[in-house]
């Protein structure tokens, strides 16, 4: 395939990555927070904050940890005092973003260097994240029905298994692979050894959305460090290159979508396997971190990404094509089922996880085939954003 | 011809509110130490072994080498007043009987300060960079409202 | 590895050991419904159904809005749409709003009403529908009709639609 006709001035690369834990609830507060990952993210690149030109900060809803303005609130914790300083936000898909935001930056040539840090708390709200939830909706048509959240993601889920005859028990291996590989993830929240029958004979939500169908809430912050080619050579002898980025979002109105296949996915993959060059995604891609706040949306976004024919996620799952030592690994790191999902850091794990890949760093997490290229995705908004990022070695 | 001509009815309206109960602030590793403080009757402020500056309230990082911050030290409560404003009316306009001063306090060789009440001053005498200290209460307990209020130094 | 990060347990929480600050907010919102919506929920009250036309790509669009998203130009022409459509997807709620279990399984869909282009659902309840035929499938595909609430009960609202029921067919 032709790489797309874009100018930009450099290339791109991931030099650090920093996380915190990912758990339920942290006695840090979101600034401390942040600052833990983007400290560790910057001693990891053997940087201080001195070789800092810009900063990226992403974090989802601000009526998750009751502080509005979170992007100004967050600037020094960030490493983003008196500097050129953005904060980004596209809900669910903001991790995700923040990476791509931190590429336009450097790739437009008008810094050398950034640092992204994306930072989540949603303990501070009680009872329950639920109750913000519920004011994503439309005020018209489905708040006065008593939406739930996950509603949304049951139509959804129920859907793409009508359309596709999917077996629920297919669906469930996800979770157990995710919470099975998050195992030997240091920031996992929810790592366990849990059978396909555990998940079916967990609490029913929404049928078909059972509770160990779902990711949990959490807090934790994540944070890399990108450069341009010339500092990259300079600080690393095995930088991770950013080759493709895209982004797309469907429309406002969730029922009028085509609820079985993510096209918003689809066009951004799209658009960021042109910028990479990738003709033949199932073959070229070696590794993928995909969205996975549910387990059947693991399955919805590889199809999406055409990592996967329409209906057919579900069935490389079975044959374990998508376990580490399978021929298409997706989520080696346990992904938000396993460990765990501080909204916007979650996003950015999942770039940190395909760093730590291609440089063959992951540790016990490290796929067993040879990986060169890989891909992290986050999907969010009201379920409408598709962010993708692919990067290679 | 729009869709505004072709209906000409009344705009309909609908009222929600945001029904969380509450939320948790936890004090985090350095709000937690300078509350700590206040509980002893002391400003503690926070001081980076990299560039020396010293932050109040304390943080746990250095908002300018990004370096961790592990040392912690109480400081002189002689402050001046950096900025004042003098509130009239209450959060829902009504007019107030008396008047409250706030007033921003800086400490010297502090980056930072404390916001809180000027009691035992008038309002024509205030003035920025006048000399001020903070009067704590007997029962504390570890909330900025363990000072009660600044007020000058004699 | 150790990552960092100070985790606390909720019981810890309650039992006082994790030193914090509160508030409760109190932000309270008044939403207009704006020109397309206004329409929709006044036809609501009179037990109608009104979608909107774009003249241009001839789509038609429930709940209507004011402009084409595909061709980018004001929609212009009120269509009325039927009360009866295909079941699209549907789920079996347990859980209400607030994370709360419901005393009684509630039933919701995406209903695909007769008259709006392929694809234009809409969310609403489904009544006298046994949670087995959601979980079997049954009803994904079948029609379904708006139960209404008697006139002199309809706000303009859509709850003035108690729910969507089995049409029977031979």
């Amino acid at each position: 395939m032709a790489r797309m006709n874009i100018n930009f001035k450099n290339r791109v690369a991931v030099i650090g990555a920093g996380l915190t834990l990912f758990r339920r609830r942290m006695y840090e507060t979101s600034r401390e927070l942040a600052w833990e990952a983007a400290k560790q993210a910057l001693d990891s690149a053997g940087l201080t904050l001195n070789d800092i030109d810009a900063v990226v900060f992403g974090s989802a809803p601000d009526a998750f940890d009751g502080i509005h303005m979170q992007g100004e609130h967050m600037t020094d914790a960030a490493g983003g005092y008196m500097k050129p300083y953005t904060r980004v936000y596209v809900g669910g898909g903001t991790g995700v973003f923040t990476a791509i935001a931190g590429w336009w930056h450097v790739a437009s040539g008008l810094f050398d260097r950034v640092l992204v840090v994306a930072e989540e708390k949603m303990s501070p709200v009680r009872p329950h994240p639920q109750f913000v939830f519920h004011h994503i909706f439309d005020p018209v048509m489905d708040k006065p029905l008593g939406v739930n959240l996950i509603w949304i993601f049951a139509l959804e889920m129920a859907r793409y298994m009508y359309k596709y005859n999917i077996k629920k028990e297919d669906i469930a291996l996800v979770s157990v692979k995710n919470k099975r590989n998050a195992l030997d993830h240091p920031a996992a929240q929810v790592a366990a050894e849990i059978t396909v029958d555990d998940v079916l004979n967990s609490e029913t939500l929404v049928w078909p959305v059972q509770r160990l169908d779902i990711s949990p809430v959490s807090d934790g912050a994540a944070a890399i460090v990108l450069c341009n080619e010339e500092y990259a050579k300079q600080y690393t002898d095995t930088p991770v290159w950013i080759e493709g980025v895209g982004w797309s979002l469907d429309t406002t109105y969730w029922t009028n979508r085509d609820l079985a296949f993510p096209k918003y996915l689809y066009y951004a993959g799209k658009m960021a396997y042109k910028m990479a060059g990738i003709d033949n995604p199932r073959k070229e891609i070696d590794v993928a971190e995909v969205y996975d706040p549910f387990d059947y949306k693991e399955l919805h976004h590889m199809e999406g990404l055409q990592l996967a024919r329409k209906g057919e996620a579900p069935i490389l799952t079975r044959e374990g094509v998508t376990q580490r030592d399978g021929d298409l690994p997706i989520n080696p790191s346990g992904g938000l089922l396993g460990v765990g999902n501080p909204i916007a850091a979650a996003g950015l794990m999942k770039v940190a996880e395909i760093f730590w890949q291609l440089r063959k760093e992951a540790g016990k997490r490290q796929v067993a085939k040879d990986p060169v290229t890989g891909l992290a995705q986050a999907w969010g908004d009201l379920m409408q954003i598709g962010t993708v990022v692919i990067m290679r070695v | 011809m729009s869709v505004w001509d072709v209906f000409n009815g009344k705009t309909r309206f609908l009222e929600d509110n945001m029904n969380v109960d509450k939320f948790v602030y936890t004090l985090g590793h350095g709000y937690e130490k300078f509350f700590n403080g206040l509980k002893e009757g002391k400003i503690i402020a926070s001081k980076c072994s990299e560039c020396g500056v010293t932050y109040l309230p304390p943080r746990i990082y250095c908002e300018e080498c990004l370096s961790e911050i592990t040392e912690f030290v109480e400081i002189k409560q002689n402050g001046v007043v950096l900025g004042y404003t003098i509130q009239n009316v209450d959060k829902d306009g009504r007019h107030l009987k008396e008047k409250v001063i706030w007033a921003l306090i800086g400490f010297n060789g502090v980056r930072g300060g404390i916001f809180h009440k000027l009691v035992g001053v008038e309002p024509e005498e205030i003035y920025v960079g006048m000399p001020v200290k903070p009067v704590f209460r007997e029962e504390r307990k570890g909330s900025i409202n363990d000072i009660q209020y600044f007020t000058k130094t004699v | 590895m150790k990552l960092p990060g100070t985790p606390y347990k909720n019981e810890d929480f309650k039992a006082g050991k994790i030193p914090y600050v509160e508030d409760k907010p109190d932000a309270r919102y008044q939403f207009s419904v704006g020109i397309a919506m206004s329409r929709f929920l006044e036809e609501l009250r009179k037990g109608k159904i009104i979608g909107i036309k774009c003249i241009h790509c001839g789509r038609v669009y429930v709940p209507p809005r004011t402009f084409c998203s595909y061709c980018f130009k004001p929609t212009s022409k009120w269509v009325y749409v039927k009360d009866t459509g295909i079941v699209n997807t549907a789920v079996v709620s347990y859980i209400a709003a607030d994370r709360g279990r419901m005393d009684k399984p509630l039933v919701v869909a995406v209903i695909e009403l007769d008259g709006a282009s392929p694809g234009m659902g809409i969310l609403h309840k489904l009544g006298n529908v046994d949670p087995e035929d959601v979980t079997s499938r049954k009803i994904f595909g079948k029609r379904v009709r708006a139960v209404w609430k008697p006139e002199e009960e309809r706000t303009g609202s859509i709850t003035d639609i108690l729910y969507f029921e089995p049409v029977e067919e031979d």
